[in-house]
């Protein structure tokens, strides 16, 4: 029928929290939705979903299904969409929906629009609103296929409210893979567990930059610790080894959009910006008056970091 | 090992913040000089890697074969990736108006179909569209594996790679059989994110892409650069994405500089109400 498949995001058998966003993209379209979990464990991540006004909540749930592959996934997710006659499907921008999306659209045949911060509907019309040149641009685009894929910014789109209401579920069965499926892999998944909160969901970020040196971990890890953050770094710091790679926010890291952004040490080059220019508001520390980073943050302060960082952790203790 | 590079020539990486825009609302990259778009040149420097011994990068242990969809005037840039050290280049004869990301994979197809190699790599992503989607869609119109946003590649021998695949906060290994496609990010030109069959696990290269000697690129001036027209890749060359007009983003205004901590976390309380 007419209307969004929203294909849920899992992890470990939990939904992960930018598949709200793209049911918020589904809500604000208008049309009746379903919502697809597609995965080993996914009869029990339906149950997180059925609380959102959802028409349904379709479960593809299989052992082989343990590990993401697109090789796997793809083919279930496309029979659902053309066994349901949906003319969108929406997936979450993420490496998960980024991967998946681009072949899925393939296999139906669909344009596809990635990575979309808004919709508009204008005469029946859909145009969809993405960043384009690095966050230097934001183009419109029309899907002119029958059946459209997209993949929505989570930081873009706010998570949807259970609304209550029990969407009915059901179960379909897995299709068959893609022959190239025998040829990928999956051999484990090397994670840094963290007791913060995830970058891509924090209210608070505070990134560092190459300036702290072998200092990164001691000096932010007390101040992210009393403003409940995570904690992020420029690529500059993250090629010196002074920071993992996965907290890498920019361009080719994560993109945030907190309502409460540090930026310590860093210097502000194009591609960090764009990966955090969404936040609400802006802080940047750097002794460099002219450090491009001041041009757009709300509160900038001139100072040595070695001194600074402490000094606003003892302040914030204080005040708290 | 055989490896098809697909490259981009995209305005100036670095000053993309001063495009503008023109009366009719398209994006004007004006006076940003064209260059490859980051991602493809880390594409290279990876295909060149798993092509060689890494203590003796002159020989090339395989062939590494760049192609572009492009004007005429993008042949600067695919001569200069000859001169990197790529064997060959093919310019698909085509602007940007006519393409989409969809088209860009079929008639990649096309060209694979033709070339035969044992991998396509490609950027993540370039940087003026950012859609992150050729990739992806090549793979599926050749029914081959593919592992997107690859931080790590392993040669294990000429059959099979060991790629690393970055998610949020997580690596995923994966083990994808030849023929495959890998899209690259950043990370892929650390000094030891790309190890060969030829190349010592303890090697490590310089951090970054390689530079073109001078007598490499007299040199690649004699190497082979063949042009295709659209039309014999892609006979259907109907789109399925159309661009509209374009926005600029609203400019974030420089707020105010505070004269110490104190007034920082001041402000932050009881202006901005954040903390």
């Amino acid at each position: 029928m007419a209307g969004t498949l929203v294909v849920a995001e899992l992890s470990e058998g939990k939904v992960k929290k930018a598949t709200l966003s793209a049911i918020t993209f589904a809500k604000q379209t208008g049309a009746p939705f379903a919502i697809l979990a597609v995965g080993a464990g996914a009869a029990g991540a339906a149950k997180e979903l059925t609380g959102f006004g959802a028409q349904k909540v379709i479960t593809v749930d299989d052992a082989s299904l343990a590990a993401y592959t697109v090789e796997r996934f793809a083919p279930s997710v496309a029979k659902v969409a053309k066994d349901g006659g949906w003319d969108t499907v929406a997936v979450t921008a993420t490496a998960f929906g980024k991967d998946l999306a681009p072949r899925l659209a393939v296999k139906l045949g669909a344009g596809y629009a990635p990575d979309i911060s808004t919709v508009k509907i204008d005469g029946g019309k859909r145009a969809y609103r993405r960043s384009q040149y690095s966050g230097n641009a934001l183009g419109w685009v029309e899907i002119t296929t029958p059946v459209h894929v997209v993949s929505v910014r989570q930081t873009e789109f706010p998570a949807a409210e259970a609304s209550g209401g029990a969407s009915p579920v059901e179960s379909a069965a897995k299709a068959l893979d893609d022959a190239a499926a025998a040829r990928v892999e999956f051999l484990k998944l090397e994670t840094s567990k963290s007791e913060r909160p995830d970058l891509g969901e924090a209210r608070v970020v505070v990134s560092g930059g190459r300036a702290l040196k072998e200092q990164f971990g001691q000096l932010l890890n007390p101040l992210a610790d009393a403003l409940g953050a995570a904690i992020g770094a420029s690529r500059a710091a993250c090629d010196a080894g002074y920071a993992p790679p996965e907290i890498q926010v920019g361009q080719t890291g994560r993109t945030v959009a907190p309502q409460l952004y540090f930026a310590i040490g860093i210097s502000g080059a194009i591609q960090h910006i764009a990966g955090m220019k969404g936040a609400k508001t802006i802080v940047a520390i750097n002794k460099d008056p002219d450090a491009p980073i001041f041009q757009i943050s709300d509160y900038g302060l001139v100072a040595d970091l070695f001194t600074a960082v402490p000094e606003l952790l003892a302040e914030l203790k204080a005040h708290s | 090992m055989k490896i098809l590079v697909a490259v981009k020539r995209v305005a100036d990486p670095e000053n993309l913040n001063k495009i503008k825009l023109s009366a009719q609302g398209k994006i004007d990259t004006t006076g940003l000089e064209p260059k490859a778009s980051p991602y493809d040149d880390y594409a290279l420097e990876a295909a060149l890697r798993l092509t060689e011994n890494g203590t003796n990068t002159k020989a090339r242990l395989g062939e590494v074969v760049v192609v572009t969809f492009g004007p005429k005037e993008a042949e600067s840039m695919l001569r200069a990736m000859l001169g990197t050290g790529a064997d060959r280049a093919i310019r698909v004869d085509a602007t940007d108006d006519v393409l989409d990301g969809d088209l860009v994979a079929r008639g990649l197809k096309a060209l694979v179909d033709k070339e035969k190699p044992d991998l396509v790599l490609l950027g993540y992503q370039q940087v003026e569209s950012e859609s992150a989607q050729v990739g992806a869609q090549l793979a599926e119109y050749l029914g081959w594996p593919q592992v997107t946003f690859a931080g790590s590649i392993k040669s294990e021998d000429d059959r099979a790679l060991v790629v690393g695949r970055e998610v949020e906060g997580a690596t995923a290994q994966l083990r994808a059989t030849l023929p495959a496609v890998v899209t690259v990010l950043d990370k892929i030109v650390k000094p030891k994110s790309v190890q060969s069959k030829h190349t010592s696990a303890t090697h490590a290269y310089p951090e970054g892409v390689r530079f073109a000697a001078l007598m490499a690129i007299m040199a690649a001036k004699k190497k082979p650069l063949a042009e295709v027209k659209l039309a014999e890749l892609a006979p259907d060359a109907t789109l399925k994405v159309h661009y509209g007009a374009a926005e600029l983003p609203p400019k974030r205004a420089a707020g105010v500089k505070v004269k110490d901590v104190k007034e920082l976390v001041s402000k932050l309380k009881t202006e901005a109400k954040v903390i």
